[in-house]
């Protein structure tokens, strides 16, 4: 569905007043998904995560130098086509919640969300509904963001990405400050997106719990896709993992060895231990 | 020894969000709070450490009630490193705020001495927070509240920064309390966990085992 190929990204900045360079964030990265998948991106902060998910939507800052390929549904994706799709066949749930308006009641978000679609204005009215119930937000539905919760604000925001059915939906980092409760509830909700036959792309660094509901795995670092997993692979020691990078991120998980040594023969025994 | 005696507290009137809460901690040991968003962690770590003061009951550390001025013996570290610093300060401003930490110590907690020059901005949230951990352990500070510090963190991060602070807490005897969602990582790093329900402490392994 989505085709990221050979994607590289550099973006100015400003070592002395009148002097550009330009930073690598994203360099030669590959990945493909496929209708129907969460397929998960983890890597440290500062890996270029969210500027990949910019990157598809197009919503770049206008500086930005950008090569590669860009492929959705088989037909490359120009600013034209993002501007376009945007909002329709693309969705993104952002980061931040401050993407919520704070001075429109959570079932207006939803509304307009649906009618810049392109529903009309009852069919918006009754999609918003049904969207509100499905995420379990009916009482809230008249609740402004900074009466939600965080889960509550961030399902208001997978509500506005659902309206338009987009085929591809770009989760940035969604599960984070949540309790287990609301984290399960949001990784659900993704994990229903996708089983509906749309592809999600899952960006976080919060791999124990994106493993829950991923289908494959990409792990990023310093803007480079070093490997994409099956989720599987992700079991024992890491030993179905090809680079190091990955098992260390597996093996430092506080369920796992919670040591960056893992196969060191001396340290047999967890680093804390 | 960090002592509450029957600690409560409430926002409102008449609705305590916390009851009767009475713990001890040790020099050097490690405490886990667990519980849901809303039961009071949060709060009950700004209470130990004299954020917010106590409707009723009492800290005591060592016998003595937390001094209202100068360096708190139990520091807080929130879990958003921005808002716990100056952003017009350059990090070395911050960093050595109430103390100037040794080199050795910079290098255990990964704080590269290019990054003092920068602003708290031009930092990197882990990075921030490692700033934030450093700068609470000065000397006097007897106890640390670490509430949430390593949720934004990738595993990697969190396992450095952990391991670095256990060292360090290791060896100067500094008892800790972690606050957090994650109960594998409490298994890992806490000699007692309690879970925080309905405004009470709930025992959910006080086995003294070492972690």
């Amino acid at each position: 569905m989505l085709t990221i190929d050979r994607l590289t990204l550099q973006l100015p900045y400003y070592p002395r007043w009148w002097r550009r360079e330009w930073a690598t964030c994203i360099e030669s990265l590959s990945l493909h998904l496929q209708p129907g998948e969460v397929h998960a991106v983890v890597g440290a902060s500062g890996a270029g995560k969210s500027l990949l998910a910019y990157a598809i939507m197009g919503l770049l800052p206008q500086a930005a130098r950008v090569a590669g390929e860009l492929r959705f549904q088989g037909e490359d994706l120009t600013p034209a086509r993002q501007r376009q799709l945007r909002g329709h066949q693309l969705a993104l749930i952002p980061q931040s919640l401050n993407a919520l308006d704070p001075l429109a009641r959570s079932q207006h978000q939803v509304r307009w969300a649906a009618q810049r679609a392109g529903f009309g204005r009852s069919a918006a009215h009754q999609r918003a509904d049904e969207l509100l119930s499905r995420y379990q937000l009916s009482h809230a539905s008249t609740h402004y963001p900074h009466e939600l919760s965080g889960g509550m604000a961030r399902r208001v925001l997978i509500a506005m990405a659902q309206v338009s059915n987009a085929r591809l939906v770009i989760a940035d980092e969604p599960s984070v400050g949540l309790d287990p409760k609301q984290r399960d509830r949001v990784l659900a909700a993704l994990k229903a997106i996708a089983l509906e036959g749309k592809a999600v792309m899952l960006i976080t660094h919060d791999l124990r719990h994106a493993l829950t509901i991923a289908d494959r795995v990409s792990v990023i670092r310093q803007g480079q896709a070093l490997e994409t997993a099956p989720a599987q692979a992700f079991q024992g020691q890491g030993e179905q993992l090809m680079s190091c990078y990955a098992r260390t991120l597996w093996q430092a998980l506080p369920d796992n060895a919670f040591s960056t040594h893992p196969f060191h023969p001396t340290h047999q025994e967890p680093a804390l231990a | 020894m960090l002592e509450t005696h029957q600690l409560s507290f409430h926002f409102a009137a008449g609705t305590p969000l916390l009851a009767d809460i009475s713990l001890r901690l040790a020099p050097g040991e490690w405490l886990g709070i667990s519980g849901d968003s809303g039961s009071g962690k949060s709060t009950l770590g700004k209470l130990l450490s004299g954020q917010l003061t106590p409707s009723q009951g009492s800290v005591q550390v060592d016998g003595s009630p937390l001094p209202t001025r100068g360096l708190r013996p139990v520091q807080w570290l929130p879990q958003s490193p921005e808002l716990a610093v100056n952003p017009r300060w350059r990090v070395g401003k911050i960093l050595r705020e109430a103390w100037t930490p040794p080199d050795t110590l910079m290098a255990a907690f990964g704080i590269e001495d290019e990054w003092l020059k920068r602003f708290p901005s031009a930092l990197s949230g882990g990075e921030l927070q490692r700033v934030c951990v450093l700068r609470a352990l000065a000397p006097g500070v007897r106890y640390v509240v670490a509430d949430e510090i390593s949720t934004m963190l990738d595993p990697i991060t969190q396992l450095s920064l952990w391991q670095a602070l256990k060292a360090h807490t290791e060896h100067y005897q500094l008892g800790v309390i972690v606050i957090s969602h994650d109960t594998a990582l409490l298994n890992r790093l806490c000699h007692q966990q309690w879970h925080l329900a309905g405004g009470s402490l709930r025992i959910s392994s006080t086995a003294l085992k070492a972690p």
